[in-house]
């Protein structure tokens, strides 16, 4: 190898420490007993691992109950942004019937609106529908092809099926709906994939959405649940940063096990919304 | 096209219109009614002209910090975050051993939503037992800043949280910069440009659309910041920082509107808001001309 490369190969390594240093710190610190967090200087990695930190964490508030609460918000948000999305984009690239291509103009001109600009008149009115301490304001904006992104993800990939394909269902008097669901879903898996994972990391790393509507304990979300236990877990000693680290954890478990599988969708799909 | 595809089309895209009128472009005309009344989200609110922009530029004691918090926040974010994720993606380019493996690892970090690195920084810039801390005092530094307890260190803390975040950027460099010419750079090697002329005057033209893409997308996010912060303010000094030196504009219209319910008031802050994200978008456009090779995006 040249020293050049040798160099950049340090360069990056470095770096690469630098970047990494928090994500072990997260995990070391979630293991470690209290009393090593106090001990100054502490040490880069527990000692004494005490995997009871996650029990304690459990337990320290109605932590299954915000999970389950998360999972079936994300849940929702997923199937709704799909239902939506899908055909949405499907009909955008191609059934263009007069009028439809200035509803997509607004929906891209959407994407320029500060999410602070609508919330007040939308909170208004969910709270006069009477559903704040439900999960309809998270979950049925979805269901209503409120994610742009989604939808023009979907419509990309849908311009990219040759026109035979369809023609040939249509010549076989396949309804367009039921060209959608045999010919172009089953095509577009990979797409699909991509805005279902999207969508769900939206939902579960919300945090803006779930702290203006859910106020009761009972119906509360991991993250706005997180915030509340490290708000009001300071003790006499200081923080239990142990638990806190521990409910980070968990709270970016979903994330982690996605990148996990799916680092290459990541990374693509990152690369190519940057090339549009 | 035929007529029964004429009404599949509108079948399909019917949520969206429903979804564009109910939570779009409906209350965003409504929010700019509501930001000339005195909204209190109980009472029926009543006109009261300009009287809550005027309140906010010229009265109120919290607009103007939180106008300095983003504006200082974003400019240092942004810029910093450039530079790191560019310097990395060329550092990355060239062809060295793992470069896969390294591109996954540095993009890693920003998969963690925001409120978990909030959280997590704060823990890091603990004046006490934070690692960051405890580093600097291993090398030597007698008296660190007490980051999330100091009015001037706490701001900084969270724009150094930030740039954690470059991993985006830097793949979109990553992939603009294996699509350029590899041709030309051998053959300016050849003429002996150094490569700090090759950079200049071969990579830079090739990649001025990333650079103005990832510059017009952290700065809207940047001025929109509120995750992290929110974060950060609840795990350490409470939210809006020691001395509010980190009361970011949205955590400050989220304060209005659901803490004190100043719903007309925090529906001005959105429009203001509104008002200077599309002028920044429009400048940069503007200047994109002057800089920006090709045919941008």
């Amino acid at each position: 190898m040249k020293p050049g490369k040798i160099l950049a190969l340090a360069v990056a390594t470095l770096g690469l420490a630098i970047c990494l240093a928090p994500v072990i710190w997260l995990f070391s610190t979630s293991l470690k007993p209290f009393e090593e967090i106090l001990k100054t200087p502490t040490s880069f990695l527990p000692k004494h691992p005490r995997p009871q930190n996650f029990t304690d964490f459990f337990s320290s508030f109605t932590f299954w109950r915000s999970f389950a609460n998360s999972c079936i918000v994300a849940a929702l948000t997923v199937v709704g942004t799909l239902a939506s999305a899908i055909p949405a984009g499907y009909a955008f690239a191609r059934l263009k019937a007069k009028g439809s291509g200035l509803v997509f103009g607004l929906l891209i001109a959407s994407l320029m609106l500060p999410g602070q600009v609508t919330i007040i008149p939308v909170f208004r009115l969910f709270a006069s529908l009477g559903m704040i301490d439900t999960f309809y304001p998270l979950v049925l904006p979805a269901w209503l092809g409120t994610n742009a992104f989604a939808i023009f993800l979907m419509r990309q990939f849908f311009l990219g099926i040759p026109e035979e394909m369809l023609e040939a269902a249509r010549l076989d008097g396949a309804s367009e709906g039921r060209i959608l669901a045999r010919v172009a879903v089953p095509l577009a898996k990979p797409a699909i994939a991509t805005v279902a994972i999207f969508a769900f990391l939206g939902s579960w790393n919300d945090l803006w959405g779930p702290l203006i509507y859910l106020n009761k304990e009972s119906s509360m979300t991991l993250m706005v649940s997180l915030m509340n236990f490290v708000g009001g877990s300071g003790t006499a000693q200081g923080t239990p940063w142990n638990l806190v680290m521990a409910g980070v954890v968990v709270t970016v478990l979903p994330a982690f096990i996605l990148f996990g599988i799916f680092q290459k969708t990541f990374v693509a799909g990152i690369s190519t919304t940057g090339l549009k | 096209m035929k007529k029964s595809q004429v009404r599949w089309c509108w079948a399909m895209i019917l949520p969206v219109v429903i979804g564009l009128a109910i939570f779009t472009y409906g209350p965003m005309f409504a929010s700019l009614l509501l930001s000339f009344t005195n909204d209190d989200a109980v009472n029926t609110p009543s006109y009261v002209g300009m009287a809550n922009y005027k309140y906010l530029l010229t009265a109120d004691p919290s607009f103007w910090v939180s106008v300095k918090v983003t504006g200082v926040f974003a400019a240092a974010s942004v810029s910093l975050g450039l530079v790191a994720s560019l310097s990395v993606a060329l550092i990355l380019n060239q062809d060295i051993p793992f470069r896969g493996i390294f591109r996954t690892l540095y993009y890693f970090p920003t998969i963690l939503p925001a409120t978990a690195s909030g959280v997590l920084w704060a823990f890091i810039f603990q004046p006490q037992d934070g690692l960051l801390n405890g580093l600097l005092r291993k090398v030597g530094v007698g008296h660190p800043p007490a980051w999330t307890d100091s009015p001037q260190w706490a701001l900084p803390a969270l724009i150094i949280m930030s740039i954690w975040g470059f991993g985006g950027a830097m793949v979109v460099f990553l992939a603009g910069l294996q699509n350029t010419d590899k041709s030309l750079q051998e053959a300016a090697s050849l003429d002996g440009a150094t490569s700090w002329k090759k950079f200049w005057v071969i990579t830079w033209p090739a990649i001025t659309p990333l650079v103005f893409f990832n510059l017009t997308m952290s700065l809207i996010g940047s001025l929109k910041a509120f995750d992290q912060a929110f974060a950060f303010g609840t795990s350490g000094p409470g939210v809006g920082g020691p001395a509010r030196a980190t009361l970011f504009y949205v955590l400050n219209l989220y304060e209005k509107a659901f803490g004190h319910f100043h719903m007309g008031l925090a529906a001005a802050m959105a429009w203001i808001l509104f008002a200077a994200i599309a002028a920044l978008t429009g400048v940069n456009f503007a200047l994109s001309k002057r800089w920006v090779k090709g045919s941008g995006i």
